[in-house]
């Protein structure tokens, strides 16, 4: 880590590391990616991040992300469904509605369990992915990555790396010699206006190359 | 101690050999053959093979067969509507039901299909929870099914209540009276248990399919195919494949997993409740809820195997859903199978042993009574057949599991009708005894509920990626950065730990080391 902030301030930093605007490379395959980032980390980047088909074994300790905090969300919404499973039928026999039979109590906590766990269940499962989504900022239709005419293979067999333009480290020359050097198959700027093929000196390989003007199917909607 | 040559633990080599028997030299310099397991892939296929196999079905010219599957699908939907419609006229003075046996076919059709509904959660969470990685070529399809059966089961509820009109009494909102439901039935139980089961099961489904969707969009964006970009660029909520996303996402994923657990094995309890907190003979037993529940999971594998065992052929999917993975499940039918005929020789030896001449008449009377070829078919179906199941050959033949996947199911709908109808027909005044025969209407209402379990997984045959692409590529050898070798580099981090793959440290026996200190390490390796 080369940056020696506070922690909240370092989570900022990840969060906003969700911008992709920066230099995009591709790499041949999971274990030339995770060392990649393992040697980036340190030289001092921090704004990585990785794309990958399928989630990679190791990734997160490489890129030095914490475990995800979903789990302390599902709680939360696991007590609501709880009390809300409970003060349905506590509420509806005791208050609203009191029907007394053979003067037996009008509320029993045994008889809830059921309701009470489905609403459990319910809750927390519904905040698990709402959280989920939350945490991840999706949905997210745009996205600059989608420029790139390498991207769409992301999610078959290819595999990418980013390192963001705002970290501390990024001098375009620079970054694209070191991404070369980690055995970058490509490298591409990918900003908002388009992705552009750079060659090993970080210049523009084919400037004539027309750029997309918007990622092709977020219908232009940016 | 053993040194390193590269390995996986599927018994590759990084080239893509195999690796026959690698072998583990232990502190004494003498060799050890490891059990190597079958690799849960075959035919060597790549990380784009896979993507190619899954998606091109739904991306190719729908083919003649599937338009002939699914006419005939849609005319058994026809006939489910068209008998709804009959019902909702006239009333369900059109089934056989009679003064003992009020609940008759509406029900046993409903608690046949929301335990064939129980499969596909088990495969995706259950066994999610435990590591088997061969559920990921089969848990899509499997909980696709899950959300079919569950949609079939919903449909009964509704309407075999008789006044359908007033068939919001079973949600929680005050009536015209403004009284509430009886949260203390277990009917009511049942309603928040199988609806909430749905929607959970729908939501599990879809955050597994979000990868798949993406995979699908950017196909359709290389193809041009923009409306198809769009639509699929629409429902894959801009996944990119980000590992700060994949984070988060395997958390959700894993919650899921540990959520749907629990209620998978709550809803068929939940069922039972129906019928156990009676007191009818035959019903009010505590045996129920766990009974049902291997019950449930035993006839949902059942379907699962019925099904692929098609779909794989007719699709081509022989190198992701294996014989291993059909193996595997049978030894499921087999275990649960078992189970099940446990429990049924259990509530019978129960009914004698507790003396109770009621209890005891109403097993007998299932037996031996008008309704033996009903429970000696579910005997035979549900303990006898899957017994076969113990001989290796038999679990590994296709002809011979697709027709126990057949019988099975038969069996797990007689095992229903059983215990509904035998111990209603003859009740505890013998004045009022009658016999149930379920009419043409009965039936045509059971055979169109098919309808609508075929239209719906035809659907997703058609249209959805059947087999989850990313998971499949996530359990390849090729998918582990270790694969790869040359990372020696600061993370001798524990993995390998608890990922359910041992992190076995190989060599040949010419590479070894002389003998180290520590035999130990060597010989628990290998274990």
């Amino acid at each position: 880590m080369a940056l020696p902030l506070p922690k909240p301030i370092r989570n900022a930093l990840e969060v906003r590391a969700n911008e992709h605007v920066g230099l995009l490379a591709e790499f041949s395959d999971p274990g030339a990616l995770h060392d990649a980032v393992v040697d980036l980390r340190k030289r001092g980047y921090t704004r990585l991040d990785t794309f990958s088909p399928f989630p990679i074994h190791g990734m997160d300790r490489a890129m030095g992300l914490p475990v995800s905090k979903l789990a302390f969300l599902v709680f939360g919404g696991a007590l609501v469904g709880l009390f809300a499973g409970f003060l349905l039928q506590w509420w509806t026999s005791e208050v609203d509605y009191p029907i007394n039979i053979s003067n037996k109590p009008l509320f029993a906590v045994e008889s809830s369990v059921p309701i009470m766990f489905e609403l459990t269940i319910l809750f927390s499962a519904l905040t698990a992915i709402g959280g989920m989504l939350a945490l991840n900022g999706l949905p997210k239709p745009y996205d600059p990555l989608f420029y790139s005419k390498r991207f769409d293979r992301v999610t078959d067999d290819a595999f990418f790396l980013h390192v963001g333009q705002a970290d501390a480290e990024f001098e375009r020359g620079k970054t694209v010699r070191d991404l070369f050097g980690l055995g970058a198959l490509g490298v591409e700027f990918v900003n908002h206006s388009g992705a552009t093929d750079l060659s090993q000196s970080g210049e523009p390989l084919d400037t004539d190359a027309p750029v997309l003007a918007t990622p092709p199917h977020t219908g232009g909607q940016i | 101690m053993a040194t390193v040559t590269s390995k996986n633990a599927y018994g590759h080599s990084p080239a893509g050999e195999p690796v026959t028997g690698p072998q583990l030299v232990g502190g004494d310099g003498s060799s050890m053959k490891t059990l190597e397991e079958a690799p849960l892939v075959s035919g060597n296929l790549s990380f784009h093979d896979i993507t190619e196999m899954v998606s091109v079905h739904t991306e190719k010219k729908t083919p003649a067969a599937w338009y002939a599957a699914f006419g005939v699908a849609l005319a058994f939907l026809g006939v489910f509507g068209f008998t709804i419609a009959f019902l909702l006229f006239n009333g369900p003075g059109i089934w056989g039901l009679n003064n003992p046996v009020f609940w008759g076919l509406a029900i046993v059709n409903f608690v046949f299909w929301v335990g064939i509904g129980h499969a596909g959660t088990l495969i995706s969470a259950v066994l999610f929870l435990f590591r088997q990685k061969w559920r990921t070529s089969i848990n899509r399809a499997a909980e696709a099914m899950t959300l079919f059966a569950v949609a079939c089961a919903l449909v009964f509820p509704g309407i075999h209540i008789g006044r359908v009109w007033v068939a919001y009494w079973m949600f929680p909102v005050p009536n015209q009276m403004a009284m509430w439901p009886n949260f203390k039935s277990p009917l009511i139980w049942d309603v928040f248990a199988v609806s909430i089961y749905g929607t959970v099961s729908l939501l599990f489904w879809y955050v597994g399919l979000i990868p798949d969707l993406g995979t699908l969009r950017d196909r359709a964006v290389r193809q041009g195919r923009m409306l198809r970009a769009k639509i699929f660029g629409f429902l894959s909520l801009g996944w990119t494949g980000s590992n700060r996303h994949w984070r988060h996402y395997e958390r959700a994923y894993l919650i899921l997993a540990g959520l749907a657990t629990p209620l998978v094995l709550s809803v068929h309890s939940v069922v039972s409740f129906d019928f156990a907190t009676s007191l009818i003979p035959g019903w009010h037993t505590t045996i129920f809820p766990p009974y049902f529940v291997a019950g449930a999971i035993f006839s949902g594998f059942a379907m699962v195997v019925t099904l692929l065992v098609v779909a794989r052929k007719v699709y081509d999917l022989k190198n992701l859903i294996t014989i291993e993975h059909l193996e595997k499940m049978n030894i499921i039918i087999l275990v649960t199978g078992s189970i099940v005929g446990f429990a049924y020789i259990t509530e019978f030896f129960i009914a004698w042993y507790s003396g109770n001449e009621y209890e005891r008449f109403a097993f007998i009377n299932r037996a031996t009574g008008p309704y033996w070829w009903a429970y000696w078919t579910m005997m035979s179906c549900n303990l006898i057949f899957p017994q076969l199941f113990w001989k290796k050959s038999f679990r590994r033949s296709i002809p011979i599991m697709f027709a126990i996947s057949i019988t099975t199911n038969i069996g797990m709908w007689f095992e229903r009708f059983v215990i509904t109808v035998t111990s209603l027909h003859r009740d505890f005044l013998p004045s009022s005894w009658d016999y149930y025969t379920p009419t043409f209407w009965d039936w045509s209402l059971f055979a169109g509920s098919f309808g609508l379990f075929f239209t719906l997984f035809l659907l997703f045959l058609r249209f959805v990626p059947m087999v989850a692409i990313a998971e499949v590529k996530g359990v390849l050898p090729q998918a582990d950065p270790h694969f790869y070798g040359g990372h020696g580099d600061g993370h001798g981090d524990g993995h390998g730990h608890g990922d359910g793959h041992e992190h076995v440290e190989v060599t040949t026996p010419a590479a070894a080391e002389p003998a180290g200190p520590d035999p130990m390490q060597a010989s628990a390796t290998s274990l």
